[in-house]
């Protein structure tokens, strides 16, 4: 059971690189708006200037 | 017969489902085009429904249909947005960027409403090149622009969203915004470190506890102590710092919240739990340590959320009153630009309808001003070329054009924004629930502390005491309270929130349950602001006649006149119509000349009032109403009064909030007649309705009623409130308000009438009864976790065990209470 002297510090070290993502995830904004993005995914790109459009 | 009666029915189906194309509300029967494909409720959808399919989007009805919300008819056209390119315009919203040599800015826009306005807004750049993107928030209405400008212009980009029927805003404050922002992010990340710690601790917690019946061999269990307290003392310090700040900020003020029990047990179990892991004895605290500061924090950060929207939608709304005026240059060009930018000397125009953007004197036009907001005035003043006029007052007569005098805090608005200021820091310091219950808890904490220390201390010495008394701190921690409590006020929050009832802070639902004072200002309150015809006397031949020659009258008496006399057909037609400016006008009707007028107006143009009509008529100016004579010859003929109508709901509203504990007072800044006329007709005391008050006058009632001891509740409008609303226990502003009295209330309604303030009272009341249901169930939890630390039977197993048990519990209580009073 000695392997639990590596494997739980690096288990906390792993926990601390995801923190630090949320870090920054949050600091870049990326949690400023929750209710735009999950729809802006769905929408299709049709690209309006590829089809003959009325001038 | 009933096959008739069916075919009516489903005639009147039929016309009740044409819908609009644009829209999808009712098109009214009038519009409908018979076998047309398309159906229109108004040009506004029209136009804006033929752009979009001109430029090929026509996905966005699709995508709309799938969305389920209800829109707005649109209006585009809102002006050409030429002022969008001013110098001035710029220095204030637009941002540069230098190295890609682009610049982006924040709009609001009007009728943002679902996914479907996100996908139109963001095919932006397709439509017009030299967008570069386009990012629209849906829940703040916003986009943000990035363009090209050697490309495009901004008025041209806001003159194509316009015309997709989203009427752009300079999004205002947003350096403010920015702090917010900042503090959310803060906030946020503090949650989710807390939960990560919390997680882990609670890994090794499990270990700990799992390893107790069978002993754990040293070396692991010394490595898992040491490791559990080096993730507790970071959650203690980084997010739990939070709790100890709050209560060391109390604590040097003289005060107790419920912070400073909370930080008494994250310190004391802090502490003991470190000294049991260096001295490798005795129990460590750190899993349910984290666990408290994780629970107090998701609380926290649901109130916190709630507020920042109801803030953000306040927001919205000063973003969306008019920051443009008409700017007359030296050669007598007429532009467009930002109000900010104004400065004293200006000449600005103020066309009908405008607000004046600035304290100035009339330079030409005559013409009437309503100052309902500034001053609580509900007839309009009459302006002409020397007279003052103040920002913020409404032209509602002919064009003016106006020098300006004064700007910023220079005007009277500033002044009465400093007042404002003056208020709030006034605004008398009530102790809230929780920090009374914090205060009973540190007191009951200590005593109890202190007396199982002594206890143990003569029966088993020093060690055993310790331990007893630090279990029994940590397990008596409010830490229930600390979580329900935000949880429970950001529910009621958010449930006023959808009902159009936005709640700035959830300490003034607290307050608001308690009952004790309603001061209500009257115009536009209790009444329409806006004048009705409520009595005639005299010939009534003379009606439609009034009505025709007051027709194009821009003047609001003019207007009720209009509106309740003018659906009789008029023979003859009164020639040679010539408005007054000095109140009423003059016209020949059959060769007779007839005045209409106020009784001032008319007496100066030579006509006599006969003594029964003067008689009548003072009584009616007594009783508040406005009188307007008809003058056929020099003869008096006709007498009509004016009054501004009571909202429909008011008398209601007013008894269901007295059966709620309050007792309504009148306090108004219009004349004293009209203030006590109203009072009558709502069944207000006469002594509880004063008229003619000023501001300050309004600021010191409301203080020396808050003197008097109990709740002072004000309701109100206009700028002459926005003081008084600030120094009130709470201040609640209503709908169609002034810029200034949103900024300084606690509560905004953005829906007319009282309803919806009965609504507030009663979901304040609810929501306080829950809260304390829940402090009733939590601490019978701590009286009996306290009793079993006490006589030394709890284990730290029990207490990891117990305490989110109780959290459940309360939590579960919580949800119960909100869901069942959503089926009501």
């Amino acid at each position: 059971m000695e392997v639990i002297f590596i494997v739980l510090p690096l288990a906390l070290v792993l926990a601390a690189v995801a923190c630090a993502a949320f870090y920054w995830a949050v600091q870049r904004g990326q949690y400023d708006d929750l209710d735009t993005p999950p729809l802006r995914i769905l929408f299709e790109d049709s690209r309006p200037t590829d089809r003959p459009a009325a001038k | 017969m009933i096959a008739d009666a069916d075919n009516a029915l489903d005639r009147a189906d039929t016309v009740a489902a044409t819908r609009c194309d644009h829209c999808a509300q009712p098109v009214p029967a009038g519009l409908i085009e018979p076998g047309s494909e398309r159906q229109f409720c108004c040009p506004g959808c029209r136009a804006v429904y033929e752009t979009i399919r001109a430029c090929g989007l026509d996905s966005y009805y699709r995508l709309r249909d799938a969305a389920e919300a209800t829109f707005k008819p649109a209006a585009p056209g809102a002006g050409s947005f030429d002022v969008f390119d001013t110098p001035a315009f710029e220095g204030l919203y637009v941002t540069n960027d230098d190295t890609s040599r682009t610049k982006h800015v924040d709009l609001i826009l009007e009728g943002v409403t679902c996914a479907a306005c996100v996908w139109l807004v963001e095919r932006l750049p397709k439509v017009l090149g030299g967008v570069l993107e386009a990012r629209l928030s849906l829940r703040e209405a916003t986009v943000r622009v990035t363009w090209d400008p050697t490309r495009v212009t901004l008025a041209r980009i806001a003159r194509t969203l316009d015309a997709f029927g989203y009427t752009p805003h300079p999004a205002k404050g947003q350096s403010r915004k920015h702090l917010l922002v900042k503090d959310e992010r803060r906030r946020l990340v503090h949650l989710g470190i807390a939960g990560a710690l919390m997680g882990n601790t609670m890994l090794l917690g499990f270990a700990l506890y799992a390893g107790l019946p069978a002993g754990m061999e040293g070396p692991f269990r010394t490595l898992f102590r040491w490791l559990s307290a080096a993730l507790g003392v970071v959650a203690l310090t980084w997010p739990g710092g939070v709790f100890f700040r709050s209560a060391w900020a109390a604590v040097r003020t003289r005060t107790i919240n419920l912070d400073v029990p909370i930080t008494l047990a994250l310190l004391v179990g802090g502490v003991a739990g470190a000294t049991n892991v260096v001295l490798d004895r005795g129990e460590i605290y750190f899993d349910s340590l984290s666990v408290l500061v994780f629970l107090l924090l998701v609380g926290r950060w649901f109130q916190y959320r709630q507020q920042r929207r109801a803030d953000a939608a306040v927001e919205l709304l000063f973003s969306l009153t008019p920051a443009t005026c008409h700017l007359v240059a030296e050669d007598g060009r007429v532009t467009d630009a930002p109000v900010e930018a104004l400065k004293a000397g200006d000449l600005v125009e103020v066309r009908s309808g405008d607000l004046i953007p600035a304290d100035g004197t009339v330079v030409t036009g005559r013409s009437a001003v309503n100052q309902a907001l500034l001053t609580g005035e509900s007839v309009p003043t009459e302006v002409a070329p020397g007279s003052a006029v103040s920002a913020g007052a409404q032209n509602v007569g002919s064009v003016l054009r106006a020098r300006v005098d004064k700007v910023g805090q220079g005007t009277r608005v500033g002044r009465l924004m400093s007042l404002v200021e003056r208020g709030l820091a006034e605004k008398p310091s009530i102790v809230q629930f929780t920090d009374k219950v914090g205060t009973a808890f540190t007191a009951g904490v200590s005593l109890g502390a202190a007396a199982i220390f002594a206890y143990w201390m003569n029966r088993a010495g020093v060690t055993p005491a310790i331990d007893h008394t630090v279990a029994f701190l940590i397990v008596t921690c409010p830490c229930v309270l600390g979580l329900a409590t935000p949880l429970t006020l950001a529910l009621a929050i958010g449930r006023l929130a959808r009902a159009d009832v936005l709640v700035k802070s959830g300490a003034a639902l607290e307050r608001l349950a308690r009952g004790g004072r309603l001061i209500l200002d009257k115009t536009g309150t209790l009444t329409e602001g806006r004048l009705e015809l409520a009595e005639w006397h005299g010939d009534a031949s003379l009606r439609p006649v009034v009505a025709a020659a007051e027709r194009l009258s821009s003047h609001p008496v003019g207007k009720a006149l209009v509106g309740a006399l003018g659906d009789s057909p008029v023979v003859p037609q009164p020639a040679d119509v010539i408005e007054r400016s000095d109140g009423g006008v003059r016209t020949t009707l059959d060769g007779r000349t007839l005045l209409i007028g106020s009784p001032t107006f008319v007496t100066r143009q030579g006509a006599s009032i006969c003594p029964e009509f003067d008689g009548r008529r003072r009584a009616l100016e007594a009783d508040g109403a406005t009188t307007v004579l008809v003058a056929v010859d020099g003869r008096c003929a006709a007498l009509a009064a004016l009054r501004d109508r009571i909202r429909c709901d008011t008398a209601y509203a007013l008894a269901a909030l007295r059966r709620l504990g309050y007792q309504p007072s009148i306090l108004s800044g219009d004349a004293v007649p009209v203030v006590q006329s109203v009072a009558t007709r709502v069944s207000v005391p006469a002594d509880h309705a004063t008229g003619d008050v000023s501001p300050e006058d309004k600021l010191a009632f409301v203080h020396r009623s808050a003197a008097d001891g109990g709740m002072t509740v004000m309701v109100g409008d206009g700028v002459n409130d926005a003081a008084a609303l600030a120094a009130a226990g709470v201040g609640i502003a209503v709908h169609g308000g002034a810029e200034a009295s949103l900024a300084a209330a606690d509560v905004y309604i953005a829906r007319p009438g009282l309803a919806p303030l009965v609504q507030l009272v009663e979901t304040a009341r609810h929501a306080m009864r829950v809260i304390r249901r829940n402090l009733l169930v939590s601490l019978s939890y701590n009286v009996l976790a306290g009793a079993l630390a006490a006589t030394g039977v709890m284990t730290p197993l029990i207490a990891a065990i117990i305490m989110p048990v109780s959290s459940a519990t309360v939590l579960c209580l919580a949800a119960l209470a909100i869901t069942k009073r959503k089926a009501d």
